[in-house]
């Protein structure tokens, strides 16, 4: 661990660009596409949401300008760096029918090399959790491993928290903790520039190629101003909800939140932890060759529970309470840790705007009042 | 070994998911080297009697004869496919099934006395038994070939249920309703297309059909938040799909008429 840090100014950003691009990196960070900021490759610091943030609502996302030319004064992208780790697509193999079988004739494609640019803190942790999900202990998933043992973090301090944000309350943000190569924090005030400081080896060489001035008191005090007004946030998951909710497997009110889900598999899909995926074979008209695939799939599709005789999870009710007992309750278990971040996609990216704090709080309420001491 | 035989029929319909089938270039010399083509009257006039292995059905019944010819088609095919909206719930033209065709044929037609039809139209499976339903208005020529090859190597074809939204999110499209208030039926339909017009920025107009669990109501619910009127929400479950039970049963709750 290094403590390499100092300031770059905004119109010296390119500079980061080309240290990244000299070391074989394709950048993706947040830029403005479709209405919303979200995650994609960058040319360069034009391509940056300058001037643009974001207001989240429960099933509703909107663009608003801002005047002080801020390129990462927004909350979270649409999304999230899921994508990047665990593709939605991914070839496992290709095979060739032989006389006696089949023989593979290519594996899975490369991993590509890539600099994450503005990751935020609930998303680092995101990241943690993907880790131990497909790299923690006893097997370990190439694809992922690849292309995580490629990734270049440049971790993003969060100036304000969005009215979805809930990071505090899961204890992933808003202060980067998670390893990142370098946290950047953007600082407005007098004139545009950018703190960087290493978080690692490659980190610190990273840095010592770029035109840094040395960073003052002045710029570690507005990071921590930042963290502390990202920290003030109106939404929380209320406490004690994973053993709160492995009570309420057989409650009414799961009905209810069904009644309002669309099963469409909006926020597992959002949710940067979600990580189910589904194999699919395909076969060419002859039989001679034939693909595997790795899709993303979803607890929300009834082929997600199908066994012999049919599925396990007919009902919405069920399949809500699969997702949500799991990313909060079961997750513990079975990884010791939550499997929510507290970014709020999933609330955002819900087309009827469920609300998973909510309907939590709505289920701890039940059960405070049946296990009062537990409080 | 012969090769499979595989006829091509068409019920009132566009012919677009017959197209679909000439439109698949590359592979459709590998679909003709698998199969033999014993009846495709829209690629040739030349035809091989039955009975036949594989039938696609294109389009809906919505004459007498089209009902007597479909129960032909069905005794002579070993597995009967059909495909497109037309086939699976009686496609646009279902339309008529929410008003008088009387009406129609009067306005359109300036002799109506040669036109002999039925008061519905409706898909293949309300007349006979159906091995599977391909979806699309028209069908997507990739789950086509798919059906194809699943059916010649005797394995199930990958043709998910699930919604729509699941291939928007896959693809990285920004949900369209979420972003910019834009009604669209992506969570009620079944994937298929590929996530079409949310990419290039329209609401999803249902080409696909129900998808497995089509919480309609629910959608209705938040397009009327969105300030959809009661006609609008009625008319956008009644498209190419509008025979289908779920979006005919939401679209009768909104039609106050």
């Amino acid at each position: 661990m290094s403590t390499a840090s100092g300031i770059l100014s905004r119109n010296d950003l390119s500079a980061l660009f080309d240290a990244l691009a000299a070391r074989g990196l394709e950048v993706i960070g947040p830029t403005v596409s479709e209405g919303a900021i979200v995650l994609a490759p960058l040319d360069g610091p034009d391509a940056l949401p300058a001037g643009w943030t974001d207001v989240q609502a429960p099933g509703a996302y909107r663009l608003h300008p801002r005047d002080d030319g801020a390129l990462f004064g927004h909350t979270t992208p649409v999304g999230g760096w899921k994508r990047f780790l665990h593709p939605p697509t991914v070839r496992l193999f290709q095979a060739a029918t032989t006389a006696d079988g089949f023989t593979i004739t290519e594996g899975a494609p490369p991993p590509p090399r890539q600099a994450f640019l503005g990751v935020r803190a609930c998303d680092l942790t995101a990241i943690t959790r993907l880790d131990a999900v497909f790299q923690g202990n006893p097997f370990t998933d190439p694809i992922y491993a690849g292309r995580r043992a490629g990734a270049f973090i440049i971790a993003v301090t969060c100036a304000q928290a969005g009215p979805m944000c809930f990071c505090a309350s899961m204890d992933s943000g808003p202060d980067l903790r998670a390893p990142y190569d370098v946290a950047l924090t953007e600082i407005l005030e007098s004139d545009h520039r950018f703190l960087l400081e290493a978080g690692s080896a490659e980190g610190a060489a990273l840095l010592a190629d770029l035109p840094l001035t040395p960073a003052t008191d002045r710029d570690t005090a507005a990071r921590d101003r930042q963290i502390t007004q990202a920290a003030d946030q109106t939404r929380a998951l209320p406490p004690g909800t994973a053993e709160r909710l492995g009570r309420m497997l057989d409650h009414a009110h799961w009905n209810a939140v069904a009644a309002r889900c669309l099963s469409c598999g909006n926020c597992t899909m959002s949710c940067p932890t979600c990580f189910c995926a589904t194999v699919e074979d395909s076969s060419s008209l002859d039989g001679a060759t034939a693909e595997r695939h790795r899709v993303w799939d979803s607890c929300f599709s009834l082929d997600f529970s199908y066994i012999h005789g049919g599925s396990v999870r007919e009902s919405g009710a069920s399949r809500y309470r699969q997702w949500m007992t799991h990313k909060l309750s079961s997750w513990h278990d079975q990884f010791g840790t939550s499997g929510c971040v507290g970014c709020g996609r999933c609330i955002t990216w819900c087309p009827v705007g469920i609300d998973i704090t909510e309907e939590a709080a709505t289920f701890a309420a039940v059960d405070a009042a049946r296990h009062p001491v537990e409080a | 070994m012969p090769r499979p035989k595989l006829a091509v029929w068409k019920f009132s319909s566009c012919d677009g998911c017959q197209l679909s089938l000439l439109d698949l270039e590359d592979e459709l010399m590998a679909v003709a080297g698998a199969v033999e083509i014993a009846y495709f009257l829209e690629a040739t006039r030349a035809t091989a009697k039955g009975p036949y292995d594989i039938s696609l059905v294109e389009g809906s019944i919505t004459t007498a004869h089209d009902a007597q010819r479909i129960q032909k088609v069905r005794k002579q095919s070993k597995m009967l496919v059909a495909i497109g909206a037309c086939a699976n719930s009686g496609g646009i033209q279902a339309l008529k099934n929410f008003a008088d065709h009387e009406d129609f044929i009067r306005r359109v037609y300036a002799r109506p006395g040669y036109i002999s039809t039925l008061a519905t139209s409706t898909g293949i499976a309300d007349h006979v038994p159906v091995d599977f339903e391909l979806r699309g208005c028209p069908v997507n020529k990739h789950q086509l070939v798919e059906v194809l090859t699943a059916a010649l190597s005797g394995r199930k074809p990958n043709v998910p249920r699930y919604a729509e939204c699941m291939e928007c999110k896959r693809r990285g499209t920004v949900c369209v309703t979420v972003a910019r208030g834009e009604p669209c039926l992506g969570p009620v339909v079944q994937a298929g297309c590929g996530g079409l017009c949310p990419a290039v920025g329209r609401g999803c107009y249902g080409c696909f059909g129900p998808m497995e669990t089509p919480n309609t109501a629910a959608l209705a619910a938040r397009f009327a938040d969105l300030g959809r009127t009661p006609a609008a929400i009625r008319d956008g479950f009644r498209l190419f799909n509008a025979n289908a039970e779920a979006f005919r049963e939401e679209g009768d709750r909104h039609d106050q008429a």
